[in-house]
């Protein structure tokens, strides 16, 4: 994959609207036949790259590339791309195969072969027998396939989608997400994805790109983004609950490592790195925390408790763990699940030393510690 | 209990008739009664001291079908509403496409297409007949300009009825504006996209989806216009008074003129039932077959 050139390449795109929003000197390449995803919160910029890419908006500068064809003043039909809308953007007054063919039609595709390629993506799509239903006589989920039975019957070897899967319910949600994956290896499509969803993004993307402010955070695979985030926004939006980010000068200066000593330094820890104890004199050292409460979740539960100087932390621990609010914990963890950010800038710092002593310690220790919370 | 239950039933369909008795007396005071009491008044002839009205059976439709002036009259009133009722249709469709538009100074065009409709159709009359003067008004001034000699617009059979046609599209069209420039509204920008992306160019757009969307309108549109070209006459009383020779005259301008111009009511209540007969008949075979092609939200 890495060895062909890109299919879309961005080069140092900008979009500025009035309101300050957009994208600013955006560049990117995405490879083709990957499922891409655009991830951010909303005004970050996710949404505007794809009408950029798509030709809905113009860029102010830069150019892009789709296939090797520089597209930057081309209009949408001549990209060679299909869209998927968050309202799913079906004509209301057209049937089912009606909105399927449309642009087909408009192309003056040939009536045979309209005819093999509705059939063809009504199968895929499931929605056989439905060909004659108007939008308002389906479900949102049945929408949704319509959507992208109109996205993909043309054979576009491109897909955008714009948070297709908001409007659904989560049961929902869950078993289009797979479809959708799915349905892009069979066709071995690129798909250019938009959420904001960061669990959409962790399970559907070979590559995700976490945008914030009209800037790219950090481009890397899911696993990348969540054990390796770029920087403490990267590490406060992949994950749920987030990773506990907290001010470095809460901590005892001993768990701090080597190579990292900026004048604000943020520690960041996954909720399933936190080890709890309740049990001071089994630990060579700890921070003291207090319980605030926890949630129960079947396979595991999630329990919250107050740092002294801090805004609190998150720590998962698995199946039914009861420590009511107001107990004395002492909090430690493995040296290398510990992240480092730069307070100001907020990105990652790598320690140079080795862990501290009293930190290794803490690996051997860790089942012991569990068990004895139960 | 099942005594109970019909006692229940006779007090709701009391309280029904109960609701609409208010409605249905206004209603048969002021349409109904006055319709039947037209429609009766059209069999008698006319009465006067020295011949009181007598039963006539249908003379009167007769005397109406026999008369030239009924032809001339109709024959205008249907090239008045062919030419009122798209024309204005048509430029409604097109100001609110615009108006739409992102485009500078919005509010003002919109308003500007608006002005028309806020004036009332006497005040507007009166303007066109500035316009329309012979060698002074704003019309001869301009083709003058260009070197045409003056022409009376009102004045002669020729002009006359395209005179009083486009005052009222004039008039109009700002009205229909309105509505479809609402219905635009309602219509998300996600569809244009989608079309976009499809390859449609704007024709395409407006031919294959813009124009179903707006389908409803338009027949709300069409209505009113249709009714509007028979009722709508009050600009013929400033601009021609029906003349020269009865060119630009309508239906209800002769009504008008035949009960209270000439006192023959009679005849002019033949008149009106041939009217509402006419308009009823329209309205259902109308309702009937647009239903078939137009989709609702």
């Amino acid at each position: 994959m890495t060895s062909q050139p890109p299919f879309i390449r961005i080069n140092s795109v900008s979009r500025v609207f009035n309101g300050g929003n957009g994208v600013h000197d955006l560049s990117l390449e995405i490879p083709r036949g990957s499922f891409v995803v655009l991830l951010g919160p909303s005004g970050c910029g996710k949404s505007t790259t794809l009408r950029l890419i798509a030709g809905l908006e113009t860029a102010d500068h830069g150019t892009i590339e789709i296939d090797g064809k520089d597209v930057t003043s081309a209009p949408p039909s001549k990209r060679g791309l299909s869209m998927v809308f968050q309202s799913y953007a079906l004509f209301p007054h057209l049937s089912v195969a009606e909105n399927i063919v449309f642009g087909l039609k408009v192309r003056k595709t040939k009536k045979d072969e309209i005819k093999t390629r509705l059939d063809d993506a009504l199968r895929v799509t499931g929605l056989e027998g439905y060909e004659d239903r108007k939008p308002a006589q389906l479900s949102g989920g049945q929408r949704q396939r319509v959507a992208l039975a109109r996205a993909i019957v043309a054979g576009h070897p491109l897909c955008l989608m714009d948070e297709p899967l908001s409007n659904l319910d989560a049961k929902l949600r869950h078993a289009v997400r797979k479809d959708i994956r799915d349905l892009q290896q069979r066709l071995g499509i690129t798909v250019v994805y938009v959420t904001h969803d960061q669990t959409e993004a962790m399970s559907m993307a070979d590559i995700v790109i976490l945008m914030k402010d009209g800037r790219i955070e950090q481009i890397g695979n899911p696993a990348d983004l969540y054990l390796k985030p770029a920087t403490a926004f990267a590490a406060g939006f992949v994950g749920s609950p987030p990773m506990t980010l907290i001010p470095a000068n809460a901590l005892p200066a001993s768990v701090i490592p080597d190579g990292v000593n900026t004048n604000i330094l943020t520690f960041g820890i996954r909720p399933e790195d936190l080890i709890l104890s309740t049990e001071h004199k089994d630990q060579p050292w700890g921070i003291p925390a207090t319980v605030t409460g926890n949630e129960f979740l079947g396979a595991e539960t999630f329990v919250f408790v107050a740092i002294p100087g801090t805004d609190g932390a998150t720590a998962r621990l698995p199946g039914r763990v009861e420590i009511s609010p107001g107990t004395e914990v002492s909090l430690s963890w493995a040296g290398a699940a510990a992240h480092w950010f730069d307070g100001e800038d907020g990105h990652r710092l790598t320690p140079t030393g080795p862990s501290t002593p009293a930190q290794d310690t803490k690996i051997t220790s860790q089942p012991d510690t569990a068990t004895s919370i139960l | 209990m099942n005594e109970m239950a019909r006692l229940q039933q006779r007090r709701l369909a009391l309280y029904g008739w109960m609701l609409a008795a208010p409605a249905l007396a206004l209603m048969s005071l002021f349409a109904f009664y006055p319709a039947i009491a037209t429609f009766w008044h059209s069999l008698f002839t006319r009465g006067t001291s020295r011949r009181p009205s007598i039963f006539a059976g249908f003379e009167n439709y007769g005397d109406l079908f026999a008369d030239p002036t009924f032809w001339t009259v109709a024959t205008n009133n249907l090239i008045y509403a062919g030419v009122t009722i798209p024309v204005s249709i048509i430029f409604a469709l097109i100001m609110a496409l615009w108006a739409n538009a992102h485009i500078p100074a919005r509010s003002f065009v919109r308003s500007a297409y608006f002005t028309p409709t806020i004036l009332p159709m006497i005040a507007a009359a009166n303007l066109w007949l500035f316009f329309y003067t012979p060698d002074l008004g704003v019309i001869d001034q301009i083709t003058g300009f260009f070197g045409a000699s003056p022409t009376n617009w009102l004045g002669q059979p020729e002009t006359a009825l395209a005179s009083v046609i486009i005052v009222t599209i004039w008039k109009e069209a700002g009205f229909f504006m309105i509505f479809y420039l609402a219905a635009l509204q309602t219509i998300p920008p996600d569809l244009r996209e989608a079309a976009r992306i499809e390859g449609a160019g704007r024709w395409t757009y407006t031919r294959r989806v813009l124009l179903p969307l707006l389908m409803p309108t338009t027949i709300f549109v069409f209505v009113n216009a249709m009714i509007n070209s028979v009722k709508l006459i009050d600009h013929l009383f400033i601009l021609t008074k029906g003349g020269p020779n009865n060119a630009s005259k309508l239906i209800l301008y002769w009504i008008w003129e035949m009960a209270f111009a000439y006192f023959d009511s009679p005849h002019a209540a033949a008149m009106t039932i041939l009217v509402l007969l006419v308009l009823g008949l329209v309205a259902v075979a109308q309702f009937r077959l647009v239903e078939k092609w137009t989709h609702y939200r």
